[in-house]
Order: C-alpha cells, then structure tokens, then sequence
C-alpha cells in the first residue's frame, strides 16, 4: 500500500486534569478515500479533526502518538514549518457556514484570501481559479455570488461557498466537520452529492466528521466509530452496515429513525451495551496509565 | 375517525418583517401561513414536517395561541379560540401545553426542577398537594425522586427534556404541542425521549401536533402527517398512505432525501443536479 494520505497513530489527548479526552486513537486516510468518523456528542470526532488541523484548545494537550500528512511525521517539524504544511495541504468544510464567514466582508476576497495570501498566488490566477470552482459547486451566477455577503446567501449557498474554498488550492486532505448537519435534508442531499463530486474529480481524501449513520453510508467508503474518545470499532463502511461487530455499533444502528421500519428503528440504547463500554473504556485507561503515570 | 379536538378553517397568520422594518415606523406584514385547514382527532399524534422557513413552528404557536391569527378560525372542543383575549385563554391554557425545541433555553437556571414544574401548577389552581404533583410527573418520564432538588446544568440533555415533558404533563392536557423536542439530542437518547412520549400519549389520551424536521420519526410516532411547504399544506394524509404512495412531488422529495443508514449506492446518484442561484 503506498503512504496513507493521514496516518494517526495512537494519539492521546489530554484535559489540564489528566483525563484522557482522545484515548489511543489509531485511523489513516487512504489518498483520495473519504473515511467517516461517526460518533455521538462528546465522542471526540470533531477533536480529532482539530488535532490534525493543529487547532486544538490551550487547554488539551497531546500526551501520546504520532500524526503523519503524506509521510511527514507532524510532531517533529518545527511550528511554523507544521503550520505551513498543514496549510498547503489541507482544508476544512465547517459545520456551520454562516460562522466560518466574516458577516462584514464580500464572499468574493474571503474566498481568494487564503489563495494569494498564504500560498501566494496573484490576484487574477486567484480569481480565475475560485470562478472555476464556483462553477464546479453548481453556483449559475457566481458574479452576484462574490458580491453578496454572508447573510445574503441561503445556508446551502454559503455551503457550497465553503466547498468551493476547500477545494480551490488542491488541498490532500479534507477534514469535513458535519458540513451537512445545519441544513435541511433536501438541501442536504444536494451537498452530499457536490461534496462527493468534488472528492471524486480533484482526487481529494476526506476526514468527514459526522454523527448520522445515514451519511456514512452514502458518503464514505471507511468508516471509524467513536465513544469517548476511543474507537470502538473500524471497518469498511458496506462491512459495517452488513454486520456491525461491535454492541455499540448495533445499538447506534438499532437507535436510529428509519422511515422504512419504524418499530424496528430508534430503540434505546441497552444499559448492558453502556455498562460494557464504560468498562471496556476504563480497561484501556488503566492499561495507559501504567507506562505513563 | 375520532371527532376533532382541534379543527383549523382558512388559518392565515401574518408577522411582522424585521428584514424589510424601515428605520422608523413598523416594520410590514408577512404573511407566513397561507390558508390552511385540517383537523387534530381526539386522542391521535400528527406530525407537521417541513423544511425551514415552511410556517411549521408559526402553526405550533397559533395552535396553542401563543399568537393571534390573522385570518380563519381555529376550534377547540368546538369553540373558537382564534381571538380570545388573553384572560379568556387563561382557563384554557391549562388544556393547550407545550414542550420545548430547546430545554436547556426553556429551564430556568436558577429554580429547583421542583419549581420549574410546580410552577405551573400553582398558576392553574392546582397549588395542593404540590409534592405528590411533583412527584407523579417525575416518576411519570422516569426521572429519580432526588432531581426534583436539582437545577438544569445538573441534568444531562436527555433528563432535561424528561422535565420538559413533565412540566408540561403535570396538568394533565387535552393537547400537546411538541415542536422539534429531539432535535438536538443525540440519536441514542432521541430513541429514549421519542419512546416515553409515544408511551405517555397513548396511556393519557393526549392529542400532540409533533412538528419535526424527520420524516423517519414521524412515522414511527404519528397516526396522520401534514406536509407544510412555504406556509401552504402541501399533502395531509395518514401516515401509512402518506409514505406508501406520497401524492405531491414535494413530499416524494422529501422522502428521498433521508440518508437511511444503509448502503444505497444509487442513492446520491438519484437528485437532478440543478445549478442553484443566489
């Protein structure tokens, strides 16, 4: 297999407290995979996205692991060097489009800022190349969408804004971080599809960060399922729907609404299945804590 | 079917327009509810879904008069509350309860769970026996006696939209309003959450409106759905009908939209790709 894309090895995080908030978290993306992260609030995916943006909180701190881009071990440049090859090479859908924007500026110099600025190119190769991406996201007036500001845009405008950024200066790696969870399904389904597009025609791999099992299914071709801080269980995402290995995996499936089998879906999580993370979770702290006091 | 407890005739409800209010003066009229006419049966759920902006949670807030309608009329057991002043309401709210999209937003910090729920009691003259009261409601959505000393932060989302639920079923309602009650918890505790309420209905009688965002939810709890799309129903039917054979392009749309947690490989291949504007 040639060098993953992202590799994480074993990455610890943890609060000022001691408490682990990342616990031995091990996942690589292949080169032009989209690989989802699923897990419930608190989980830890939005974390691991950060981490590998090196935009963690002050307060969390990496205890243990190593975090490879393209082979290139991140812990062992210098800041500034991490900093610029994080920023050459990577990119991120938000959440939420409308506070990834600055509400007093035109789209149009937000989205060439980071083009001419940090990778320097010129104005016009800029311009010319988010016009190409506009054109990519399916925007039919991107003149009067340049012009506008945030606010004058519908939530799936202003997302597809944000994809036609991320992708414009050819990042490897995408770090999407529930880009879909803010908008309605119809409109949803329509990013879904963009962002699929998109990944597929630049060759992008995609760290796509989610708490809905039914966009990991449409979206992803691996998948990594997270609790508290801890992946519990890895697979291909077509092997994890056909046999989810793991209770908790199960009981995320059994939990969540589907139209086409209503009394068979959005059963409560078991307290057996919660019992047995907790243990399995203090299990694998205590074996941490021993090499690491 | 059961006789309407609700029956809505012609309802328009139009709101002030912040974004076209100019500097001085009121801002103009809009109009977010079009014309719309169903009715709610005695003892049965209905789902309203809609997309943003669809009028769903301005329905919601007429049915229980949080706002005066424009135009129509709208009839509990057979009389028209579309006008009432708020003191002839007053006797009636006891009757039309709501349970909140966001629990943390709609718990007061700093009062007991206690008198959170007790609160509402002693407004609808039922201050007796305040701790027994109290203490039904909570063994009612299965929270411990010992919360009712607890205040908000000390609850996690699931157990605070518990309190939300037993506030507002503590004065024993003819109806419920339920209005995104689950959208912002967690698929595992959403399951909790849906299952009590469906339980609660059923051994109660209540008559809920459950507006949401998910058709896959709806299903499971609602006897009929209407579909609302930019303040006009688009398609009211029973549930089973409304997903076996969906009349209107839009409700078909909006079913094939749901990302079901499985494999689909066709399915984001399905959506004309249409160039959107600004």
């Amino acid at each position: 297999m040639s060098a993953a894309c992202l590799d994480i090895r074993s990455l610890s995080a943890v609060l000022p407290n001691g408490q682990r908030v990342l616990r031995s978290v091990s996942l690589s993306v292949q080169p032009g995979e989209v690989r989802a992260l699923v897990g419930e609030s608190g989980a830890g995916k939005t974390m691991i996205g950060k981490a590998v943006l090196g935009v963690l909180p002050p307060s969390v701190r990496i205890a243990e692991g190593d975090m490879l881009l393209e082979g290139e071990d991140l812990g062992q440049l210098q800041p500034k060097a991490r900093r610029t090859l994080i920023g050459a090479r990577t990119a991120l859908i938000p959440q939420d489009p409308l506070t990834a924007l600055n509400p007093s500026r035109r789209i149009g110099p937000q989205m060439t800022d980071r083009l001419v600025r940090i990778l320097g190119w010129s104005d016009e190769r800029a311009d010319n190349r988010i016009r190409q991406l506009l054109d990519e996201v399916q925007i039919r007036d991107p003149e009067r969408v340049l012009k506008s500001y945030p606010h004058e845009l519908s939530g799936g405008m202003r997302q597809r804004v944000l994809i036609a950024a991320a992708f414009a200066a050819e990042p490897r790696l995408i770090v999407a971080d529930e880009p879909t969870t803010a908008l309605d399904v119809t409109v949803q389904k329509q990013i879904l599809r963009l962002i699929a597009q998109l990944q597929r025609d630049h060759g992008t791999a995609i760290l796509f960060v989610t708490h809905d099992l039914g966009v990991v299914a449409k979206i992803s071709q691996r998948v990594s399922v997270l609790y508290a801080g801890k992946v519990v269980e890895e697979a291909e995402t077509a092997a994890l729907f056909a046999a989810p290995q793991h209770p908790y995996t199960r009981a995320l499936m059994a939990a969540t609404p589907r139209y086409t089998d209503p009394l068979a879906s959005l059963r409560p999580v078991d307290d057996a299945v919660l019992a047995g993370l907790a243990a399995e979770i203090a299990a694998a702290d205590q074996a941490w804590r021993r090499p690491h006091g | 079917m059961a006789e309407p407890l609700i029956s809505v005739r012609g309802l328009k409800v139009a709101l002030p327009d912040m974004t076209r209010k100019p500097l001085i003066g009121r801002a103009p009229l809009a109009e977010i509810l079009k014309g719309l006419d169903f009715d709610l049966p005695k003892g049965s759920v209905t789902g309203i879904v809609g997309e943003s902006g669809s009028g769903k949670s301005t329905l919601g807030r007429a049915l229980v008069r949080l706002i005066e309608p424009s135009a129509g009329s709208i009839s509990f057991e057979g009389r028209d509350i579309s006008h009432l002043s708020e003191a002839e309401l007053r006797p009636l709210r006891r009757d039309l309860q709501m349970i909140f999209q966001d629990p943390m937003s709609s718990l007061n910090p700093r009062r007991t769970i206690f008198s959170i729920i007790a609160a509402p009691l002693k407004q609808n003259g039922l201050g007796d026996n305040l701790k027994t009261r109290v203490a039904e409601a909570l063994q009612r959505v299965g929270l411990p006696q010992n919360f009712a000393g607890r205040y908000r932060h000390q609850l996690s989302g699931g157990q605070r939209q518990r309190v939300g639920i037993a506030r507002a079923l503590a004065l024993s309602p003819k109806f419920v309003l339920a209005d995104e009650i689950v959208s912002g918890l967690d698929v595992s505790t959403q399951a909790q959450i849906l299952t009590l309420l469906e339980k609660l209905a059923a051994e109660m009688g209540l008559t809920v409106a459950f507006i949401s965002h998910d058709l896959s939810v709806i299903r499971r709890l609602c006897q009929q759905v209407i579909v609302m799309r930019e303040g006009r129903i688009v398609e009211a039917s029973a549930t089973d009908a409304l997903f076996d054979s969906p009349k209107d392009a839009y409700t078909r749309d909006l079913i094939s939209a749901i990302p079901l947690p499985e494999i689909d490989p066709a399915w984001l291949g399905t959506l004309a790709m249409t160039k959107a504007s600004a």
